[in-house]
């Protein structure tokens, strides 16, 4: 246990060290993002003042401030991509990250973990300047605010898992960009990333209950910005921990027979 | 050197080194009808909710649709391709090996690259365009369509003025794989009519990154809103593009050490 934090604590450290000088292009990276919920916010706004001020039960307040705390919970769901594993393959890669003693997923869950206290930082500026342009609505409660900073790391989590999941794919074959894509154009709809899921037709919302999407980017935002119970909020962590749980195990399981089929294709 | 020649030379390389991966083709078709299936819930959402959006009925925010589909197939198979390779030789000093031909420079970093299959996209884009036009039972006059295609090859040049321009700054910065990334969230933009966003942002995205030009111009051309005036300020537009990003480029150049190689 004790080298297991040692070396988190090690990658993290470097992580921060080695992202800190390149703030300008974390910036370009943060701003480009930032465009994607503000372009939803604009026409969800639209609509909103088109009807007399709310839809689908939300004002433009409302919105403004679900699609503000989005750009944090996206920030943190951005973890090593599927397309990083393809490389990573067919380019030989992993074998040099073979050789350590240590899953070489520990490094990504690491790295990026520090890159994160990073992020978090750097979001604030942008979050007060968000704030300032479409003014949020916000009323919070403490226990919010607890299970909010819990759940962006456990949604952080929950996508390194499906991403690896999604990446290892390429173990098997190493045409996966229409795959990859398919599981954006899914996890887009069924996440609450488009739009708040309360929005969506209810059997979507039904069919988003047995998924994991959802506890990465609808479950921590409402948590914070939403009008939950505190027992809604703690299940809902509860959720994440299973999928948490459950997604590792899976992940192992995959893992060892996935490892068996690696070749290095190019290495 | 012909430049014209020398992309002809350029594409026609590229057609061939695509075309010994054909199953590329319909892999390329199926994340095309992925991004077409993911734009249509949208416009089902929103449309769920309203019978128009900002003036725009349904027809009109599909036909906005397929020039965002199509003017992104164009970007994805010659545009930024060219600009990340340039991004990579100026940081590998392999620059040199382009600067050495005897060809106009900027002509030659503009060409090197072409991904054929991303032209799917423009065919797909086309599609939803056509069936966009159906359903607005409108026809098609030959000014019309001059226009249109008039709008379409002007924001297709500022663009790539945008993205050269951009480029040029891996002269002076070196990380800047990020800038993609950034192009990438502004021209999503392009998915809605400019005119829904608030005037900072509209400003923006006329001016700064000209989304507005190479998406709503044309769409405003296939609908009928398109006049006179804006086709002549989108002509001006495109030749200020042109002036600053050649300068922006010569300036970047003479700052280019080819340091590592």
């Amino acid at each position: 246990m004790r080298r297991y934090i040692d070396f988190y604590l090690a990658s993290m450290k470097i992580a921060i060290l080695s992202q800190i000088q390149y703030s300008v292009a974390n910036y370009f990276y943060m701003i480009g993002m930032v465009t994607e919920p503000v372009i939803y916010l604009v026409v969800w706004t639209t609509i909103a003042k088109q009807q007399g001020g709310m839809a689908g039960g939300y004002t433009a307040g409302a919105f403004a401030a679900y699609y503000i705390i989005w750009t944090l919970v996206r920030n943190m769901n951005i973890v090593f991509t599927p397309y990083g594993w393809e490389w990573r393959i067919r380019e030989g890669q992993l074998s040099m990250e073979l050789m350590r003693p240590i899953h070489p997923i520990h490094g990504d869950v690491a790295y990026f973990a520090g890159w994160k206290t990073v992020v978090i930082f750097l979001w604030l500026p942008l979050a007060a300047i968000l704030s300032w342009i479409f003014k949020p609505d916000f009323d919070i409660r403490w226990m919010e605010v607890i299970v909010f900073s819990l759940a962006i790391w456990g949604a952080y989590l929950i996508r390194t898992i499906l991403l690896s999941l999604l990446g290892m794919i390429t173990f098997w074959t190493t045409r996966v960009s229409a795959i990859f894509d398919l599981y954006f154009g899914l996890e887009l709809i069924l996440s609450g990333r488009l739009v708040p899921m309360t929005l969506m037709p209810t059997w979507v919302q039904n069919l988003s209950n047995y998924l994991p999407f959802k506890w990465t980017f609808f479950f921590p935002i409402e948590a914070l910005v939403g009008n939950m119970t505190d027992t809604q909020l703690w299940s809902g962590v509860g959720m994440q921990v299973l999928w948490i749980t459950s997604g590792t195990l899976f992940l192992n399981l995959i893992w060892k027979s996935a490892i068996k089929q690696y070749s290095a294709v190019g290495g | 050197m012909n430049p014209i020649k020398l992309a002809f030379t350029y594409l026609r390389i590229g057609v061939l080194n695509e075309m010994q991966y054909r199953i590329n083709f319909f892999i390329q078709l199926l994340q095309s009808f992925i991004s077409v299936a993911t734009g249509l819930i949208g416009l089902s959402l929103v449309f769920g909710q309203v019978t128009t959006l900002a003036g725009w009925s349904r027809p009109e925010l599909l036909a906005v649709m397929g020039v965002h589909l199509l003017m992104g197939g164009v970007i994805r198979s010659i545009i930024q391709p060219n600009m990340e390779r340039l991004m990579d030789d100026v940081r590998n000093g392999t620059l040199d090996f382009a600067l050495t031909k005897p060809a106009d420079a900027q002509t030659l970093v503009s060409v090197r690259e072409f991904r054929f299959w991303q032209l799917v996209d423009v065919i797909v884009g086309m599609v939803v365009i056509g069936i966009a036009f159906v359903q607005l039972k409108g026809t098609l006059g030959i000014l019309q369509l001059l226009g249109f295609l008039a709008a379409l090859i002007m924001g297709g040049v500022m663009l790539y003025c945008v993205w050269l321009m951009v480029t040029s700054i891996s002269f002076w910065v070196i990380r800047v794989h990020e800038i993609s990334n950034l192009f990438e969230g502004l021209y999503a933009a392009g998915r809605w009519p400019v005119g829904i966003y608030p005037d900072w942002l509209r400003t923006g995205l006329t001016f700064l990154v000209p989304v507005a030009f190479a998406v709503t111009v044309p769409a405003e051309a296939l609908t009928n809103r398109l006049s006179g005036t804006s086709l002549l300020f989108a002509l001006g537009m495109t030749l200020l593009f042109v002036i600053l990003s050649r300068g922006l480029w010569r300036l970047g150049l003479s700052n280019y050490s080819g340091a590592s190689s």
